[in-house]
């Protein structure tokens, strides 16, 4: 529901931030790129792409099992954490200046992945008898 | 089936592979060489296979009341570390049974989780399809998709599954789980296709009790099918044809 | 019969009553919007009782919804005069209550904010699924029915598009019971009387609702319910009260002797503490023997409010037979070791103990609440008031006589 709702803003907010841009007025947002290397993709189609691309990755994943990819490389979400956690804070959100959120908090996006994934890089969980 | 035969197997099928490397590096040695012969690596990019059909064995025999191993490498595993104020409302991938026969008086422990059953009645039941079973016979719940209606946990007649009713944090990477989705078993998954076994299963083979073995069966030679034609194994709730991939032996 | 256009006094009434409607529903959707933030830690809802009281009000909603729909169909299928007049208020209330038992549903689930896959992802084989469907043809077929209804050149087409909605909500109701009938692991459910036992459940709640609502117009506006209606439409309800018995004993009895369900039998009737207190008290006593008393009793029945009673009790005696049912038949321990004694860490042989909470009772409120809401409104906006033409029920009232 509050989601939904976070949606619909994000949206509007969007198409208001695009209207904005054209006309020139608000800046872009800071994006940091703490680790060497090679995105899996160049940072263009990234930065248009990468919401398909990890939805297409969690399918293949998931329902058929593939990890990796054959040729090139998968769309691992925990792929894209452990190249862009801060090196600060080792994650890649919390806060506007980590790198998942930079452009979000900007565009109004709000993710869940979150709720689930862990947004550290090589963290370690501990466990505990239920 | 004598061992003889089948440790000469093994290790003909196991050099066969050449990977006695990863089974060699943690003792007890001959068991974890099988294991490498049950567990290939499938190679990225592929998906798996229908040709496999993971599956466990549960010898009760040597399953002992009292002991948790399994339970607590789970948890470890899996990262179910959450404090909850009602246990009710906690999750429990695995748990330890004790069971009383009520005429004889015989007295069996054992562990119970998903059964990874190939006709699962949450998968039946699920909505949206978020219930479902990979091609290897893994049944899982793709959480992305999973709108927590809660039906599938009606459905399960082993109480397999948990729904999460609180905000977690301090995931393992490779294990996320979260708010408001059911979830259960998943035979390890991100072990398994990294050619390794489910926590429970190393568990219990490290620490020598040897209660759980873990492997293809829908491959004849596979240890576990083996062992699940030469002596009596049964699957729990037989009777509603679930055909589980979990199997028990001593009950 | 004309009806007076609304006074001033009357009109302030009519915006408090709505005020009031729109306030449980906002509490509702707080309550809710708590559960969704805060998780189902803050419901009674467990792990081994994993469907709770929103599920009590939903059903009861969504059954009942299918069930007042009946009064309709009893005009246009059957041809009853009576029960035609009164066609239109009970599609709207089948609509109504429809959208309040989804709302229920929805706002349960643990990840509302996903009702867009529940949209869009159907996998075939569910039940729950079929579900989704049923429920939204539903809405389409009674929309077109109350159309044909109420525009004067649709009329021809009311027969069949009434027809068509009588299958239909046959369909939506042994949809709902099979919800539970499928689930063939657990003794309560496993049973092949449900389906019929879910449709005549909807008859008897959806007329007990039906005859609230009505009476309460008739209060609102100061008219008396011609006493021929009403002796007809109560014995009604007391046929439909008494089918209801026959297939709950018949429920217990198959379990008892065919399905050999006797430790689940003896926990619902006999030490299962609340459970058997709320069959035999609530469901029993006050919603079937009393109503029945007070329908069929001559000097009782003759009595001002004695209907207005017994369907009240009806509603009363639902909610306790349909909490029973689903939560009593979770409470009672899962039998995954036929003929052992069981014992874990994960309460598996124990008889479960469940507590609602305040949320998730609100919650149900306010899917009531909506439910009343959009009656109010459609009510006053549609002018659904049923209105009987006395010359002819005198005329008929003689004959029969
Ligand atoms: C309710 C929990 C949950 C939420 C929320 C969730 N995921 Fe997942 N995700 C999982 C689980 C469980 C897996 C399976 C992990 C495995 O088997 O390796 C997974 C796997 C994945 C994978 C494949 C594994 C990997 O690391 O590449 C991707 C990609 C993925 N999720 C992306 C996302 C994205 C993007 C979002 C947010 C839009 C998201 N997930 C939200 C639970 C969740
Ligand atoms: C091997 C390390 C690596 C991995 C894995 C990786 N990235 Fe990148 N990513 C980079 C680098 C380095 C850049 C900067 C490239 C450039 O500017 O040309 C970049 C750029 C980007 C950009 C564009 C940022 C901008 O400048 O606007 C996006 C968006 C992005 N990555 C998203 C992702 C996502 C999503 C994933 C996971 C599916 C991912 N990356 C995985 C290293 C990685
Ligand atoms: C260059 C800016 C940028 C960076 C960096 C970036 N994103 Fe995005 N992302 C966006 C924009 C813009 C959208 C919204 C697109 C839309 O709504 O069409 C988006 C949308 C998404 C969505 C889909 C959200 C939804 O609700 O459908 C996912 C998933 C996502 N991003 C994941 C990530 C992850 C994970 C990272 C960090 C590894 C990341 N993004 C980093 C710009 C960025």
């Amino acid at each position: 529901m509050l989601r939904t709702l976070l949606h619909l803003i994000a949206a509007a907010a969007l198409a208001a931030a695009s209207l904005a841009a054209q006309a020139g007025g608000v800046p872009k947002p800071v994006v940091k790129i703490e680790n060497p290397g090679k995105c899996i993709a160049p940072a263009d189609e990234m930065r248009r792409n990468h919401m398909e691309m990890l939805k297409h990755q969690r399918d293949l994943t998931l329902r058929e099992g593939v990890r990796g990819a054959a040729a090139g490389k998968a769309a691992s979400l925990n792929g894209c954490i452990e190249c862009h956690a801060s090196k600060q804070t080792g994650s890649v959100t919390g806060g506007k200046e980590s790198f998942c959120e930079s452009c979000h908090s900007y565009a109004a996006v709000k993710l869940d992945c979150w709720d689930c994934h862990q947004p550290k890089a090589g963290y370690k969980a501990t466990g505990a008898k239920p | 089936m004598s061992h003889n035969k089948r440790r000469s197997f093994l290790v003909a099928s196991a050099a066969g592979l050449g990977t006695v490397a990863l089974g060699v590096a943690v003792a007890p040695g001959i068991r974890l060489i099988e294991v490498s012969h049950a567990n290939p690596v499938r190679p990225a990019g592929q998906p798996a296979s229908s040709a496999v059909r993971w599956g466990m064995l549960v010898d009760t025999t040597r399953c002992a009341t009292g002991c948790d191993d399994c339970v607590k490498a789970c948890a470890a595993e899996n990262g179910i570390n959450e404090t909850v104020a009602d246990k009710r409302q906690g999750a429990q991938w695995i748990r330890k049974i004790d069971i009383k026969e009520a005429k004889t008086g015989r007295q069996h422990s054992l562990p119970m989780m998903c059964q990874h059953c190939a006709n699962p009645p949450c998968v039946d039941v699920c909505p949206t399809g978020a219930s479902m079973k990979r091609a290897d016979g893994i049944v899982l719940v793709d959480r992305h998709v999973c709108i927590g209606c809660r039906y599938c946990m009606m459905a399960c007649p082993y109480k397999a599954r948990s729904f999460v009713h609180q905000p977690l944090s301090g995931q393992n990477p490779e294990v996320p789980r979260g708010l408001g989705c059911v979830e259960s078993c998943t035979l390890c998954v991100h072990r398994v296709d990294k050619g390794q076994q489910p926590a429970c299963v190393e568990s219990c083979t490290t620490a020598g009790h040897n209660a759980l073995l873990f492997g293809d069966l829908n491959d004849p030679n596979s240890e576990i099918s083996r062992r699940a034609a030469a002596a009596a194994t049964s699957q729990i709730r037989a009777d509603l044809k679930l055909n589980t991939g979990v199997r028990y032996q001593g009950i | 019969m004309q009806l007076a256009p609304f006074s001033r006094a009357e009109e302030q009434r009519f915006y408090l009553v709505a005020a009031m409607g729109g306030l449980v529903t906002a509490v509702g959707l707080l309550a809710a919007l708590y559960m969704e933030h805060a998780g189902h830690v803050v419901t009674g809802m467990t792990n081994q009782v994993v469907w709770g009281m929103p599920h009590v009000f939903a059903i009861f909603l969504i059954v009942a919804a299918s069930g007042v729909l009946n009064v309709a169909s009893i005009g246009s299928v059957f041809g009853k005069k009576v029960y035609k007049k009164r066609a239109p208020l009970s599609g709207l209330l089948c609509l109504a209550m429809l959208t309040g038992g989804l709302f229920v549903l929805m706002l349960d689930l643990g990840r509302a904010d996903r009702l867009i896959i529940a949209a869009t992802h159907y996998n075939f084989t569910s039940v729950f699924a079929w579900n989704v469907f049923l429920y939204s043809g539903m809405f389409a077929i009674v929309a077109v029915y109350m159309w044909t209804l109420m525009e004067r050149r649709m009329n021809g087409y009311s027969k069949p598009a009434g027809f068509a909605a009588f299958i239909w909500r046959l369909i939506l109701t042994t949809g709902t019971g099979s919800i539970f009938g499928f689930l063939v692991a657990r003794q309560a459910y496993n049973s092949a009387v449900l389906a019929p036992m879910f449709i005549i459940m909807s008859f008897a709640w959806g007329l007990a609702v039906f005859m609230i609502v009505q009476k309460t117009m008739f209060w609102w506006n100061s008219i008396e319910l011609h006493p021929s209606v009403r002796t007809r439409m109560k014995n009604l309800l007391g046929v439909f009260v008494a089918a209801v018995l026959y297939f709950v004993i018949a429920y217990h009895m198959t379990n008892l002797y065919f399905a050999k369900q006797i430790a689940f039998e003896r926990f619902i009737l006999l030490d299962g503490g609340i459970f058997p207190l709320l069959l035999w008290g609530g469901y029993l006593l006050l919603g079937t023997v009393a109503p029945l008393i007070l329908i069929y009793h001559p000097g009782l029945s003759a009595r001002r409010g004695s209907v207005m009673l017994a369907s009240l009790l009806v509603v009363l005696g639902a909610f306790c037979q349909l909490y029973v049912f689903i939560i009593g038949g979770q409470a009672f321990p899962l039998e995954i070791f036929p003929g052992m004694e069981v014992s874990s860490s994960f309460y598996d042989g124990q008889v479960e103990h469940y507590a609602p909470s305040l949320p998730e009772i609100l919650l149900g409120f306010g899917g009531i609440a909506i439910a009343f809401l959009i009656t109010a409104v459609g009510v006053r906006v549609l002018h659904f008031l049923p209105q009987d033409d006395l010359s002819q029920l005198e005329a008929a009232a003689s004959i029969s006589d």
